[in-house]
Order: structure tokens, then sequence, then C-alpha cells
């Protein structure tokens, strides 16, 4: 009762029992005062989540709840069990995600939503006469006005606002936008669906039924490889993590696995205890260094390099010298080697062209259905030319041929991969190869001098085509003689000996990457060796590092090939797993019609970033990178001397890429002209782009008529970690203070793009609205209009997904959302409410009109067998095949609400599906509605509910046939049309199993093998990409129907990607001469791998996690170069180029490789940075000092593989080619003081 | 009593008795409704510096201080008189012995004030309760050593016996004690005054680790055993009655 009284025991007996001897001594004090430490950790409830984070983890973790607050989080460790002898999932869970119920209370916290303070103002002052859209309109019209907010963007004077009056904003804006300018003037950003589901579904969904634009994010964050969809039609898939524990050696290649995957790094350790031998490649000495039997710390961007030299070796000794069988049967059947290529003349020389086709013999070997699509092999069998099944010809317009069986048509084939011996070839020719190893600048060259140009000896066979006799050659001899390997045929730059330094070989190697060769052909004869004993089980765990330089595809095609060669990937224990960002979406084709409301209306908006980005926030008006530079000299003849962003242009004409905006007019407004013509809307378009009365908005992106206009980011920091050019986002698209330091090309006096219209003056503040929705002031935050405080982690009802692991789990409100906060669901759903009461009058019933590039997966990705612009006069313009599709979409504006918390009638019309195969799913339909409800008034009455979150996730998991047995089955069985083959015992057994969120919420679940993915769930192998291509024949969905390792479209031929080769970094050029200070003397490549010290690479501003390290931005250097400027550990130093500056610490390292630098990405501006010397504005981000770069052969689209898909191909943020001038802080100005209050963001406070 | 109203009265005649009870029922209201704040709130793993030099020098001076205030105000003068010691001598003694141990005490304050301010981690860790204390009782080491000039005017102890005679009049209720000390030095006030407040203010800072600290070092002088097994019964045991077959042997 009281602690003074207890303790006065003096009358108490002392009699108190002894032990030992006495030493020992039992007391009675009072103990009440160990309760407090009980009561610590005592709880009322304990609910599993997880945290929809882009970590890809998925980890399960209990959420304890005491007294209605979330007090902390530990690892659950209940997931449903591995099979014997592999180890299991759990524990899974990191100190980081630990950190992260930090986040509900902390100041951080958005509490309210908020509105900038002088757009409130006048807001409140239009409505007081005017109804929502028309004050929009007004307060639009005046550019005074509208310049009083957008000036103070990031600036600080957010005032508290009502949600009513939030939304009612953010919806008047949407109406006016899509009535004034069109709907695909609203733009959203949000990434990586699976972590949080139902939370990206909720803004999509609103956007897609409007009719905005939904934007990639996978491309964006350069973390999608385009090398995978090149290679195998597949955007990315790859191992699950225990699958690294059958392997018999892991290359950890650029990916630092204990620092970055940690849940999984336990399947590494347990790899490392079973005896699998590993390689760890990196340039710095990381954490995964440690773990390998062997580090090769290869210079920073020159991976490529180290990976031809080691297919040179594993060519040489195990594909040569030795014919392994495995490799060779893999190869014969898995890979393009055995398909022939046309050499093609140039300037009197050879050099590899397209793939030869059907088409190209005369009879088209007996194909009517598509012969220019079906690639030609020689058949050992009949001693004939043949056309294999399985390439893309046989796929679209015709059932049961597209499989890799051994089979051409019917006949049994044994295809010839090489044409080498004697009796087989007709002739040996020179075929001219690129060399580009040249190029290289500053730290990257050496003194090595080759020529740009290599012609090497091919065997050839002649034959007759419809153009007379040519000369083709297999891909496999091709690529041999790619890889500088002699094979007895003579004529130069190729070598048998490993010591030559000739392009290809290990000694070469060792000159570019500072690897000795010896350890090369080392670790490259393991890797085959392992391979060969195992069946292909070796595996390359490769990270972003490698992905995020410019010519990306080279490091990474380097890569695949050794797989490949090596027979490792479709094989459990082996292949390519690349872990970076695509967080796999399980039950994608479940979602799909939900996120993107396709039960409503086909096709959505969708948008590739990069390209929207580079466009409207003006980066392409400082482009530094030249076509040519990167262009081959091997080049076809072509007008191949134009900007970039004039590429872009092209292939968006072209049909290849999206575009957003779309069409200069509103697309509303072009409908109605389209009626009134009394014209089909597709030849209506078509006819007027010919005529010029259309234009498309990608060639003007600055006139304002072009302009997005409104922006929703959720789930996302893009101003604070993604945005690649943050300065120019800063300078153009929002129009605030920025620290662009280069002059544009109008005032360089450079040569302007040839198709983007050219404005003297660069616009500035293009949106006029910036919606951000957060749990947490980030600096996206800072900088938008309004700010929509979201329920947390821990706050609502979602699913998450990983292709780390092979199970679906929960995120549960374990509380409600704190403060006035409501979850994405919710807080669209009120927008839309809002949206659906305001437009009457001003929207109603009306036709839009989608342009839809040409995509992947459909029956249109053969459209373009050849490059032909209409624009140019080279062909007609055919919507949907020389161009985008315009297909006309009917909306209702009365009834977004109501058709956002329905389920649509067009999934009973047209049914669902995925990657190009579809079913009927009324049964799920029905169930549905049984199980949701239907709704009993509205427009969509009598349609499934889904009102909640929950009701989402139960249309997902219904749908998905990863998730519904059902429909699994009847995935397999439209699969089974196409191929010809058998597959439904996948899903055999699997009719009943029906998994419903409250069975994630009591125990993850494992998810059903479907068709959606290349492999498959079962009680005997792993989870890992290509198993169903190699165990099941189903073809890659490429040209070839294989592992393409050869690219004949006509723009990777002209950009020398034909082949992998090593491709130095480019030069862009951003540290000149005005830019750089006299006596700033370190200039060093600008790095930003994943940080440590924050939860992925989003959330650096946790305070637990800011105190385990500096406490705010850092910046890693080596020790000779921080000794060169200067610079001691914990330095303020500043970091620039012309693209800005940015202020952090330095942390000096003998972990960093000289020359580099890393600074971890995402760190946010908001916590403990100064003021920037140069640029007199607040530090900056890792992105002050980056601007992306596009590239030509991420734009291709027509063109099987190489057709567009959203987040599946497109042009990719590349930024490790970056340089920047590091130099020591003079004066650390925090701008905190007096002088650096303008009289704008005072007022704006205020 | 209250027609002649006096400062004088106020201060040593009944705030003595507001500061005794401030301190006696503040310290049990902290006891009971926050033991856990009940501690020295050591800042050493924050900074080493100055620390220990600072400390030891602060905690052996004030410890010496406060004995000889405690023995040398309370001891009754009869005591003295019974034992022979002569008054002349133990004012030698107090100024002897004090005066050493406080300019120790000063100098470790001092260090300990400077660290507490300068230091920027320990001053943004510091309570306002923190940095009045410790300005209060350098003040009082300080204006106590100024004293010894006047003590030094008259060493054959006559004032000191003044003093415990006040002291000694005070904790025997003899309301009129404040009338002893009415015409000394007003150094002499002062520093009474300020340790009346230092009294008062202790239940509220972190003086209170004094009492914490005298009984954890007295009871572990007398601790019976060296390893404390608590228990849940609510008896002792009664003693096995053969030691010698506990299993334990």
């Amino acid at each position: 009762m009281s602690h003074l009284l207890d303790r006065l025991n003096f009358l108490q007996s002392k009699d108190t029992e002894q032990f030992a001897n006495g030493h020992g001594q039992v007391t009675r004090e009072n103990r009440d005062w160990e309760d407090t430490y009980r009561n610590r950790w005592r709880h009322d409830k304990v609910v599993r989540s997880t945290h929809g984070v882009n970590c890809t983890g998925s980890c399960s973790w209990k959420i304890y709840v005491k007294s209605g607050i979330v007090t902390w989080e530990t690892q659950q460790t209940d997931y449903p069990r591995t099979r014997a002898d592999l180890p299991n999932h759990e524990p899974r869970g990191c100190a980081r995600g630990a950190s992260y119920s930090w986040y509900l209370y902390s100041a951080n916290r958005v509490k309210n939503p908020l509105v900038r303070g002088r757009l409130m103002k006048v807001w409140r002052k239009m409505r007081e006469t005017l109804d929502p859209i028309a004050a929009w309109a007004k307060l639009q019209a005046d550019p005074i006005l509208r310049a009083s907010y957008v000036e103070t963007r990031g600036k600080g004077g957010f005032v508290r606002a009502t949600w009513d009056e939030a939304t009612e904003i953010t919806a008047a804006a949407n109406a006016y936008t899509a009535k004034t300018y069109g709907p695909d003037r609203v733009f959203g950003f949000s990434p990586i669906p699976a972590m949080s589901m139902v939370s990206y579904a909720a803004g999509s969904r609103y956007l897609s039924l409007m009719g905005g634009v939904c934007m990639s994010f996978y491309d964006w964050y350069c973390d999608l490889p385009p090398a995978s969809p090149q290679t195998w039609g597949e955007q990315t898939d790859v191992p699950e993590s225990a699958d690294w524990y059958n392997s018999g050696y892991l290359l950890l290649w650029g990916s630092n696995v204990p620092q970055t995957r940690t849940p999984d790094a336990h399947f590494y350790t347990e790899a490392r205890y079973k005896g699998t031998k590993s390689a760890v490649i990196c340039p710095d000495y990381s954490e995964a260094a440690k773990f390998g039997d062997v580090w090769l710390n290869a210079k920073q961007g020159t991976d490529a390099a180290l990976a031809m030299a080691f297919g040179h070796v594993i060519l040489r000794e195990f594909h040569l010298d030795r014919q392994t069988p495995y490799f060779e049967d893999y190869t014969r059947k898995y890979s393009d080697f055995p398909m022939l290529v046309k050499l093609d003349e140039k300037d009197g020389k050879l050099v590899p062209g397209r793939f030869l086709r059907a088409d190209d013999l005369d009879g088209k070997l007996g194909e009517d259905n598509n012969p220019e699509w079906k690639t030609v092999a020689y058949d050992e069998t009949s001693q004939g030319l043949v056309a294999p099944n399985g390439s893309v010809g046989y796929r679209w317009g015709e059932d049961g041929e597209w499989n890799l069986e051994e089979k051409a048509k019917a006949a049994d084939t044994r295809l010839k991969m090489s044409l080498v011996l004697e009796e087989d070839h007709d002739d040996v020719v020179g075929v001219d190869f690129p060399y580009f190893g040249g190029e290289a600048y500053g730290q990257f060259k050496t003194d090595a001098t080759h020529p740009d140009i290599l012609t090497r000896n091919i065997p050839v066979k002649k034959i007759q085509t419809a153009e007379g006799e040519i000369a083709v050659a297999t891909v496999f001899d091709l690529f041999c003689a790619n890889y500088g390997l002699d094979r007895g045929l003579g004529g130069d730059w190729v070598t048998s000996d490993y010591a030559n330094d000739m392009p290809g070989t290990p000694a070469w190697a060792e000159k570019i990457t500072g690897v000795p060769a010896d350890k090369i052909a080392h670790v490259a004869r393991e890797f085959a060796d392992n391979a060969e004993k195992t069946n292909g089980k070796s595996m390359i765990i490769i990270g972003a590092a490698m992905n995020h330089w410019f010519h990306m595809d080279m490091n990474y095609r380097g890569v695949i090939n050794m797989l490949v060669m090596c027979g490792c990937v479709g094989q459990s224990g082996g292949g390519w797993a690349h872990y970076v960002g695509q967080e796999k979406l399980r039950p994608q084709t479940g979602w799909q019609p939900l996120a993107f409301a396709l039960d409503w209306n086909r096709p959505p908006r969708h948008m590739n970033s990069t390209s929207a980005w580079y466009a409207h926030t003006d980066q392409w008006r400082y482009e530094t990178l030249k076509a040519d530079e990167i262009l081959s000299p091997t080049a076809p003849e072509g007008d191949w001397d134009a900007s970039l962003i004039d590429y872009n242009i092209r292939a968006e004409r072209m049909g290849w890429l999206p575009s957003a905006p779309q069409l200069k007019t509103n697309p509303l407004e072009v409908a109605k002209a389209a009626k009134e013509a009394g014209k089909e809307i597709p030849a209506y378009v078509a006819e007027n782009l010919k005529s010029g009365a259309l234009e498309m908005s990608c060639e003007d992106p600055d006139n304002p008529a072009n302009w997005p206009r409104n922006l929703f980011v959720w789930r996302s920091n893009l101003l604070g970690s993604s945005g690649k050019g943050h300065e120019y986002f800063l300078k153009h698209l929002l129009g605030t203070d920025n620290g662009v330091m280069g002059k544009d090309l109008g005032e360089e006096g450079g040569q302007l793009p040839k198709e983007a219209k050219w404005h003297k003056d660069a616009p500035r503040g293009k949106l006029d609205l910036l919606v951000t929705i957060d749990f947490r002031m980030s600096t996206t935050c800072v900088y938008s209009d309004i700010v929509l405080p979201t329920a947390s982690w821990y706050e609502k009802d979602d699913m998450n997904t990983s292709d780390m692991h092979p199970f679906i789990h929960p995120l549960q409100a374990a509380v409600d959302p704190a403060y006035e906060s409501k979850s994405d669901w919710e807080i669209f759903k009120s927008i839309a409410k809002k949206f659906q009461e305001i437009t009457p009058g001003y929207l109603d019933k009306e036709v839009d009109i989608v342009a839809l590039p040409i995509l992947h997966d459909t029956p249109a990705e053969i459209a373009q067998d050849q490059v032909k612009d209409w624009k140019k006069g080279e062909c007609d313009l055919i919507p949907g095949k020389t161009a985008p599709a315009f297909v006309a979409v009917e909306r209702d504006y009365t009834a977004i609400y109501d058709r956002f918390t329905a389920l649509g009638p067009l999934l009973d019309k047209l049914g669902n599906g995925g990657k190009g195969i579809s079913w009927n799913t009324q049964e799920e339909i029905d169930n549905l509605s049984a199980l949701n409800g239907v709704q009993l008034d509205g427009s969509a009455a009598g349609r499934p509910k889904i009102v909640t979150a929950i009701d989402a996730c139960e249309v997902i998991l219904m749908l998905a046939p990863e998730t519904n047995g059902n429909v699994a089955v009847k995935a397999w069985e439209a699969l089974e049309k196409a191929t010809g083959r058998e597959h439904a015992h996948l899903a055999e057994g699997e009719h009943g199993n029906k998994i419903r969120f409250r069975d994630i919420a009591a125990q993850p679940r494992k998810i059903i093998s479907s068709p959606t993915w290349s492999g498959i769930e079962s009680e005997k192998v792993s989870y890992n990409a290509g198993y169903t291509n190699v165990h099941e024949l189903i073809p890659w969905r490429t040209l070839t129907g294989r592992q393409q390792l050869y690219q004949d479209h006509l723009w990777m031929r002209a950009f020398g990607e034909g082949f992998m080769s090593y491709r130095p970094p480019v030069d862009l050029k951003t540290i000149t001469k005005d830019v750089q200070d006299e006596g700033d003397n370190l200039v060093l490549n600008f790095i930003t791998p994943h940080q440590k010290w924050g939860i992925h690479s989003t959330y650096t501003d946790n305070l637990l996690m800011l105190t385990l390290n500096r406490g705010g931005p850092v910046v890693w250097i080596s020790e000779v170069d921080a000794k060169s400027a200067g610079i001691v550990d914990n330095d303020w130093i500043e970091v620039y180029n012309t693209n800005g500056a940015l202020t952090a610490r330095a942390v000096v390292s003998q972990r960093i490789k000289e020359g580099t630098t890393f600074m971890y990405h995402a760190q946010e501006k908001i916590v403990n940075t100064p003021g920037s010397e140069k640029t007199g504005n607040r530090g900056g981000i890792h992105n002050s000092v980056t601007r992306t770069v596009l590239k030509p052969t991420h734009m291709i689209g027509g063109y099987a593989q190489q057709s567009y898909g959203f987040n599946y191909y497109g042009t990719v943020g590349s930024n490790r080619d970056e340089f920047v001038v590091v130099r020591k802080m003079k004066n650390v100005d925090w701008l905190d003081h007096e002088k650096s209050w303008d009289a704008p963001a005072q007022e704006a406070a205020e | 009593m209250f027609s002649n109203f006096d400062l004088n009265f106020i201060i040593f005649g009944i705030m003595p008795y507001v500061a005794l009870t401030v301190f006696l029922v503040g310290s049990i209201a902290r006891y009971e409704r926050d033991p856990f704040t009940w501690k020295s709130s050591s800042s050493q793993l924050l900074r080493r510096k100055q620390l220990i030099w600072g400390s030891i020098l602060f905690h052996v001076g004030i410890l010496t201080v406060f004995f000889g205030h405690l023995i040398g105000l309370f001891t009754p003068i009869w005591v003295l008189d019974a034992l022979g010691v002569p008054h002349a001598l133990k004012q030698w003694m107090a100024v002897l012995i004090g005066g050493p141990a406080g300019i120790a005490a000063l100098v470790g304050g001092t260090m300990l004030l400077h660290r507490r301010l300068g230091d920027p981690r320990i001053r943004a860790t510091s309570s306002n309760a923190d940095i009045i204390i410790l300005v209060l009782i350098w003040l009082q080491l300080a204006i106590g050593l100024l004293t010894i000039t006047q003590t030094m005017q008259h060493m054959d102890g006559h004032e000191m016996v003044r003093f415990m005679t006040w002291s000694q009049s005070v904790v025997t209720w003899n309301l009129n004690a404040w009338l002893l000390v009415v015409d000394v030095h007003w150094l002499y006030k002062v520093h009474i005054f300020l340790g009346l407040i230092i009294t008062m203010l202790f239940p509220f800072t972190r003086l209170v680790h004094m009492l914490s600290g005298f009984t954890a070092v007295a009871r572990y002088l007398t601790r019976p055993g060296y390893q404390i097994v608590r228990t849940r019964r609510r008896k002792p045991q009664p003693k096995p009655e053969n030691a010698k077959a506990t299993p334990a042997e």
C-alpha cells in the first residue's frame, strides 16, 4: 500500500532463512516494485500484421496493444513449416521492422488533413459565392492567385483542414481538370502494390474510374532490369529465399544480403553451413563480403566486363574444349542458341541482323499463321530448316504448338547449335562486332587500345530466300565469337589464351575491373563445375547495384548468359535471383480488376514514369547525352541523329510506349467531335492525327495544354526518395526554390530536339495541385498542397505478399487509425464520394478516348516486325498496329462512388485473366455476391459490395488463381489450350481450396500454383523462376519462345546490344567549369546503395534508427579520397554538380573503394540537414545531384517480348553514372536565422 | 510576538520548521508517488570528462562538511564540556577540517557546474532542478568559505556556540531561538538561509540520492549474506532441525 510503510519493518522478525553456510539469505522485502516491470510487458491483445514497406520482407509480426495504444511488436514464428531437410522460414523480421511502432505516436505523424495556408485562404474566399468546381476554376484562372500558393511549396505554412474541406478541394480540382484539360491530366503515383495491395488499389481504382493516369514505379526506381523482359518476356521472376539453401554455389553479385535482405539472410547462413560455396562480388567491403569464400572487389560499373570474362571461361571449358552433355542439352532446348541469324551487309562488311524467319523462306516452311514471327533453325533429324515450336508466332492465332517440345509442328527435331564443323558450314566469313570499351573515360579508362569494331570469323550456311542468297549463322556461333573465343576458324580478335589482353578474356577483364585474371577463371570454373554436377544448382543473387547503371542491360545479360550457359535457370537451387523492389504481387490476376476498375471499364491508363517525369520535370531540356554517343559503330543505316526525347516521342507515336497526357485536346471533347462527325473513334483520331488537327501531347510537353495538372502521391516519398532529378522536379513541376545550377540546351546553345517543341522559357509550376497521402510528414508532404493523414501499417486491413516467401500475409488494424487519420481505402472512397456529389452539372456520362500502346502478352504484341513511323510516311497510321490503339471508354462521372464500392459487370461479360490467357469467372462473382453482399441501391444496385477494405481483400482472394483453387484449375486449363500440353496436374486437388482474409489472419497461407508465375508451389521443390518453362515445356514469352540471348530488334542492333558486351559508364558531363569551384578537386562517382539505418528505402526519419547512426544524412568516402580533400570523419561536406547540391556528414571508411562515394538513398532532407553553400537552399537529397537519362532500347515496342507492359518494360531511371564534386563545408549554416525568412514564407506560415 | 514583526523571526524562527516539514513530507510523498525517480541521475554514461575528478572532490568535500555541520551543530554543549573539549579548539577544528573540505567541494563543484552547463550533451539532458540545485550548493559552499573570514575574528568560538545553541533550540521547540542569531554577521545569515532553502528543495531534486545513498551503504555494511534470494513465502521457514542434512551440503 505504501512503499515507505512497507519498508518500516523494524518490528518484524529478522529471523530470516539462510543457506550456503550463511553466505546466502532469503529476504521477505516487499516485491510490489516488480509489478512495474511486469506491467511494462503486459498487454490487452496481440494482432498479426506486417510492414507495408518496399523491402519485400512480408515478415509476420505480433503487434501488442495496451490500453488502445500499440506498444511494441515482436516477430511471429508460426509460419507454415517447410519440408524435411529444408530450414524453416522463421525467424523473419529485422531490427528495423521492430522499430516501426515508433512512427504511430511520433511527432512526425500527420495528425489532421493539412492544406497549404494560402490555398486555403483563397479557397474559402472563393467558396463563399461559388460551388466547388467553379471556385477551383476561378482560382486557376487567376495567375497571381495560383502563383501565391505554388511558390510557397516546401516552405511550411500548412493549416489544419477538415476531411470534408480537404476532399472537396481535391475532388473539385480533379473534376475541373477532367472537364477542362482531360482526365489524363490527373496523375497518381504509388509504388509496389504488393506491399499493401488494397491501399494501392484504392487510389488506382479511383483514378481508373475517372480516367486518371496510374504511374509506374518499378522502371522509374530502376529496379526493373529490362534484361529480364528482353531475355524471358517476364517482368522479373525469382526464386524464394528458401531456395538458396538448395544451391551448391551462390554467387552474390552487388547484393548485400545480410544488410538489405536481413530476414532472408538466415538461408544464406544455413546454406553455408550445409557446405554451399559462395563468391561475393562488390566494390566495397560489404557485410556480404564477409560471408564469401572469395570476395572479388570489381571496380564499380565494370561488372559486364567481369561477366564477359566469366562467360569466356565457361564457354571455353564447358562448351568448346569439352561439351558438357547437360549444358548442351539444356541450351539446345531452352535457349535461342540454335536459332539462325541473318548476316546483313553494311558498308561491304557483315553484321548480325534479324533472326531468320519462316517468312524469309520460299514456301514459308508451310506456315500460314504469323510466318514473320516464327524463327528458324537447322534440324539435324531432317537435315533441313524448320520453324521449331514455341516461337511467338505459334502463340497467337493458333493453338497447340506453342510449347518447347523438340518439334516443329508434329515432326520430331533435333536443332543444330553450331555450324563449326567442316561439313556443316558453307563458308567462314568475317562478321563485325561493336566494341565499346574504348569509350571509357575518366577513372574507367585503361591503357588498352582496341578498335571500336572487331571482325571475327563465323561459320555460315548460305541459303536461298525470297531476297536471294544470304548467309546465316547460329546464335551460338555468333555468341562464342562475341566472347572472343578461338574455335580454329582463324581470323582476328579471338583467342584460346586467357592471358591474352583481348576483349572477352580474363586478362582483359583484369585491366578493366581490377580483379585478378586467375581469380576470374577460378570462380567461373567452380560456378560451372557445380552446375554440371548438380544439373544447374548454381545461383546468382543480384542486387540493384548493377542495375542502376545506364548500361544495366549489359551487366544483367552478362549474368543471365552465364546462367543459361550452365543450365541454371528453371532449376531449383539455381538461376537468377534478382531481389529488387518488385515485391511479387502473388494474387495479381485477382487484384487487377479491383485496382484498375477493370470490372467497370477497360483499358485503364497506365504510364511509364521515367519517360513522364523526364518530360514533365523538363529534365530533357538539360540533356547532355547524345544518341550518337551510345550508338553502335555497326548500326544499320537510319535516322539515328536525334535527341533522347525525340526517340521517346517516336516510341509513343508508334504505339511502343504509353503517353500521359495523350492528346493535346481533351479526349472527352475529341469523343464528342467524333460523334458529331459521325465517325468511329479510332478512325476519327487516326485521320486527325495524320492531318495534324490532333496532336499527341508528347510532342510538346511544355505547352500548358499538356501539363500534368493534379498529382496524387500515396504510399510513396517521391520527392524525398525516388525522384531522380529532384531539383528539376522542384523547379519545373512544382515551381518553387530549387538548386538547379546547369543551363538548359537553349541557354547553352546546344543542339535542340528535333521533334519535341522547344519553348524558350521553360514553365515553372506545372502542377495545379499536389496531394500526398502519408502517415508521416515526409519530404514529399512538405512540398504538397494538401496532406492527408493515412492509417499506418498497424491501423488498416490489407494484404502483403513477397517474392521471398510463398505466403500471403495480412495487415490488420490492431488499433483504429490514430488522430484523424483514415485508411487509404477510406480516403479514396471519401474523395470518390465528394467527386460524385459535386460533378453533376459539369461532367455527366462521358465518352473518353484512351490511347493504348501495343501490350505484351496480347495478340497485338506481334504488331511491328519492321520499324516504321507513320508520321514520316513509312506506313499508314493503323491504330493498334502502327500506332497506339484509340479505345472509346464510357465513364459515368455521376457514379464514381457507386462504382468504386461495387464489383462491376464487365467481369461477367469478359471474364478475368492475365498474361495472355483468360477464363470465365462468373462462379467467383456469384460467390462474392453471397460473401460480401450486394449493393441495394445506387447506380450499382445488385452488384457485389466492396465497401470495406476487407471486402476488397475478399475480391482479390476470390478472383485470383493463387488463392482460389477453383480459379487455378481454370487458369491452367486455359493455358493447356495454347500449349497443347497437360498442366492441370499442377493445381490438382486444389478445387476446394479457397483462402479468405480471416484465414491469413489466423496464419499466413501458402499460395496455389498458377500460370501467372513461372514457378510452382510444391512439396518437392522450392519456388523458382522458369521452373514451368523447363519442366512443363511452357515457352518463355519471347520472340523465339526460348531464353533469348540475342536481341534482333532494329534498335537493339543499332545501339549495339544485339549481344551482350561491356559498355563503360556514360559521361553525363555534369561537372562543368561553370559549376566547379576553384580548389574543389575531389571528383567521385556517386553511388546510392541501400541504407542500413532506416526501414528499407523510405523510412529514414525514424528516431530509433537515426540514433544508431549519425542522426542525419551521411556520405561515405574512402580514407584516401578524404585525405586528399582534407576531410576527416564526421565533417560536414557538400556534394554538388550541375544538377544541384546536397549536404551531409562524411563517413570516412576503409570499406569504400577509392574513386567512389556512397550515399544511402532516401535520407530525408527534413532531418538534420544544413543549408548548401552552393545553392543557398537547404541541403538536398541524394537525388539532388542526379538527373534521369533515357535509353532508346528501353522504348522498343510492338515486338513480342519487347512490347510495353506496366512496370514490365519501358525506360528506366538509371543514376549511377553520375559524378560529383565533394568538398568540406566552410560554414555550416542551418538557415534558421532571421534573414532566411523571406516574406512569402513568413506570411504563409501565419 | 507579531507586533514587532521581524524578518529574522521569519527566517530563523519559522522557516526552519517550514523547511523541515517540506523536507519530510516532500520526501515521503516522492517516495510513495514516484519511487523510480529516487536516484542520483548520474550523467557518467553521457560523458566521463571532468566527472571523475569533479565528483570525487565534490563528494569527499561536501560529505565532510555535511557531517561536520551535523556533528558540530547538534552535539549538545554539555557533551563537549563533559568531554573537556574547549570551544576554541572546536572552532579551530571546524576551520581546519571544514576549510580544506569546503575548498575541495568548491573546486569539485566548479568542475561539475562547468561540465553541466558547458557540455552540450549534459546541458541538453539537465533539468532546471539539476542546474538550480548545483548552483545553490556552489553558492552555499562559497559563502560558507567566506564566513571563515568572520570566524577568524573570534576564534574563541563564542559565535559558534551561538549557532549550536540556535540549532539545538530549534529542534527542542524553543520559539525564541531566533533571537540568538539576530546579531550575527550577514554572511552567516545568508548561509543559514540558503541552507534552509536547500533543505526545502531536497525532496524535489536529485539530492534525494543522499538518503538512499546513506541507507544503501549502511545496509550493505550490515548485510548477513552475499547471495540474497527473495521469497514469496510470508513466514520464514523454520530452521531445519539438522542443518547438515540440507541437500546443499
